[in-house]
């Protein structure tokens, strides 16, 4: 049943799936290696949830191929929950189910959960298996989600809008707990919008935009693909911009205020404050940083751009 | 996947909507309570008390045992239990269960056997109630009664599910369950028993899921074996109606 284990965990081939007239996704192939954490990255809209919830089975696509361990979520459904936990975007439960129902309902689902009690700690929720999920915050609920999607000791797990609500601290001990997937072999499909939870989590990412995949590779591969490794920036009396753009390894140029800011690869800096003493020029408040997925992102993105196509 | 796999989660699925319906008084009032408050007022209006020579005898209150059986049904399944799946479906529960070894039909099918149950309840409780207060009679054809029970909660539930199949919303949804809700009291003679309607207006209630019902269960509740016809009527719309819902059932 279930097939070579040097097969990928998730492979998706040729995705296609429309709603009437529009196209939710387009061509969409990605392959998710085992035991990494893989990020589906993307604006509102960008086919993210149409492509995870086809993996999941919940939508049969038009067109193209998905394997889940081997086995065709269209197809083959009662293997594949077996192996799958799916934490969906705006689920909800009955309304007067208590956090304790929930979890013991679900550990019924099971040949071989994992002990709820265990769980709840983890996710903080010792101390609210009496409270009914209508009454929970919307941070409990998206912890008590998440809870349910793994009590099945999945194989491969498909957390969608993974820390939506939550406080800057849950985020954080969830995030740890998706790392913790990750060690004991767990396969995570990360779908997010946050470029900081898809930099500090994933291990590879596909950027999704207007239904096709328009990257993909690791956090640091992403950022150099978008040309801006380094973002430098200083303030200067009045300059021309043009005194920067020819020097190699520039991106853009612009002013930011009184700030001139200089997008490029990594020793760009370098060659910066060699032109700017050639025109005398001196950069007070100078800063470099790193390039970030955010640059990559927007700049994959661009309704404008593209030229970007799927890799 | 095994037998014994499936059924401890499809156990739990019960155990969890038994829970969490005993959880809803408003459902269980209307259910349970309501049609046995209906008997019981009917049975201190005084002429209600007097053998009617129209009704072979019979006392207007015996005619209402039946009725306030089928209006218990009526709010099982009209009523009370479409807002559940209303519920289930918006919020995703339907959808996520899914992702999951149950089936969403099981938690449907949980949610028709805790309503049920509680029309059960309902109608034992009638039965006794009105036995003891009013002296009213128990079915006389039990084997009848039963089916012809069977088959008007069928029957009930029939109609039930042709609102949550058709509605696009828990708001619509609403107003079509009250466009369902009031011609079935009035087809199951709530306000005026079918028994006593004759001519036109009759036969065509007859017709109707509930009329029929009333009939065929005022009947068996006589001693006589309901007119094939009624059970017919029953059959057919319980075929119907099943059909369409679960061609356009919708699971989000």
């Amino acid at each position: 049943m279930t097939a070579d284990t040097s097969d990928p965990a998730v492979l998706v081939e040729g995705l296609r799936k429309t709603y009437g007239s529009k196209v939710a996704v387009d061509e969409v192939s990605l392959a998710v290696e085992r035991g990494e954490i893989f990020g589906i990255l993307g604006p509102n809209g960008a086919g993210k949830t149409t492509t995870v919830e086809s993996i999941a089975g919940l939508r049969t696509g038009d067109a193209g191929r998905i394997r889940v361990l081997g086995l065709d979520p269209w197809t083959e459904r009662e293997a594949l929950v077996q192996v799958l936990g799916v934490q969906l975007q705006e689920s909800k439960l009955q309304p007067k189910i208590t956090v304790r129902e929930a979890l013991e309902l679900w550990t019924a689902f099971y040949d071989d959960p994992v002990p709820w009690a265990d769980l709840a700690a983890q996710l903080g929720l010792a101390e609210h298996l009496d409270q009914r999920f209508g009454q929970l915050s919307g941070g409990q609920q998206q912890r008590l989600s998440i809870a349910l999607a793994l009590v099945g000791r999945p194989r491969v797990a498909i957390l969608d809008e993974l820390s939506t609500g939550l406080d800057p601290r849950a985020r954080r001990e969830v995030w740890q707990l998706v790392r913790d997937l990750r060690e004991g072999g767990v396969t995570v499909v990360l779908v997010t919008h946050s470029m900081e939870e898809a930099s500090e989590l994933c291990d590879r990412i596909a950027i999704i935009d207007r239904g096709r995949v328009r990257a993909l590779g690791t956090p640091e591969e992403l950022v150099q693909s978008g040309g801006v490794a380094t973002i430098t920036s200083f303030e200067a009396a009045s300059m021309d911009l043009e005194v920067l753009r020819g020097v190699a390894g520039v991106a853009a140029v612009r002013a930011e205020g009184d700030r001139v800011v200089v997008e490029g690869g990594e020793d760009v800096v370098l060659g910066v404050l060699t032109a700017l003493a050639g025109h005398g020029i001196v950069p007070r408040k100078l800063r470099v940083i790193a390039g970030s997925l955010d640059v990559a992102y927007l700049d994959l993105t661009d309704e404008t751009n593209d030229k970007v196509e799927a890799s | 996947m095994s037998r014994t796999l499936i059924k401890p989660a499809t156990t739990a699925v019960l155990k969890t909507e038994a829970t969490l319906f005993a959880r809803e008084p408003a459902s269980l009032f209307w259910i349970v309570a309501f049609p046995l408050v209906l008997a019981c007022v009917m049975g201190v209006v005084p002429g209600f008390r007097d053998p009617d020579p129209d009704l072979g005898g019979m006392r207007v209150l015996d005619l209402y045992v039946p009725i306030s059986v089928l209006l218990s049904m009526i709010m099982a399944a009209i009523m009370s239990m479409p807002p559940v799946v209303f519920g289930y479906r918006e919020s995703g529960v339907l959808r996520r269960l899914r992702t999951t070894p149950v089936r969403p039909l099981v938690l449907l099918g949980a949610q028709v056997a805790m309503h049920a149950g509680a029309v059960a309840a309902s109608t034992v409780l009638l039965l006794a109630v009105s036995r003891l207060l009013f002296d009213t009679p128990l079915p006389a054809a039990p084997g009848w009664y039963v089916l012809t029970y069977v088959l008007a909660l069928l029957a009930s539930f029939g109609l039930g599910a042709i609102v949550t199949a058709v509605a696009p919303n828990a708001r619509i949804g609403m107003a079509i369950g009250m466009l369902v809700f009031f011609p079935s009291m009035f087809t199951a003679g709530v306000w005026f028993p079918v028994q006593g309607m004759g001519g036109m207006l009759q036969q065509i209630v007859e017709l109707t899921p509930l009329g029929a019902a009333s009939q065929a269960l005022y009947q068996s509740m006589a001693g006589q074996v309901p007119e094939p016809q009624h059970l017919a009527v029953m059959l057919v719309w319980i075929t119907i109606t099943y059909g369409v819902a679960s061609r356009t059932f919708r699971w989000e």
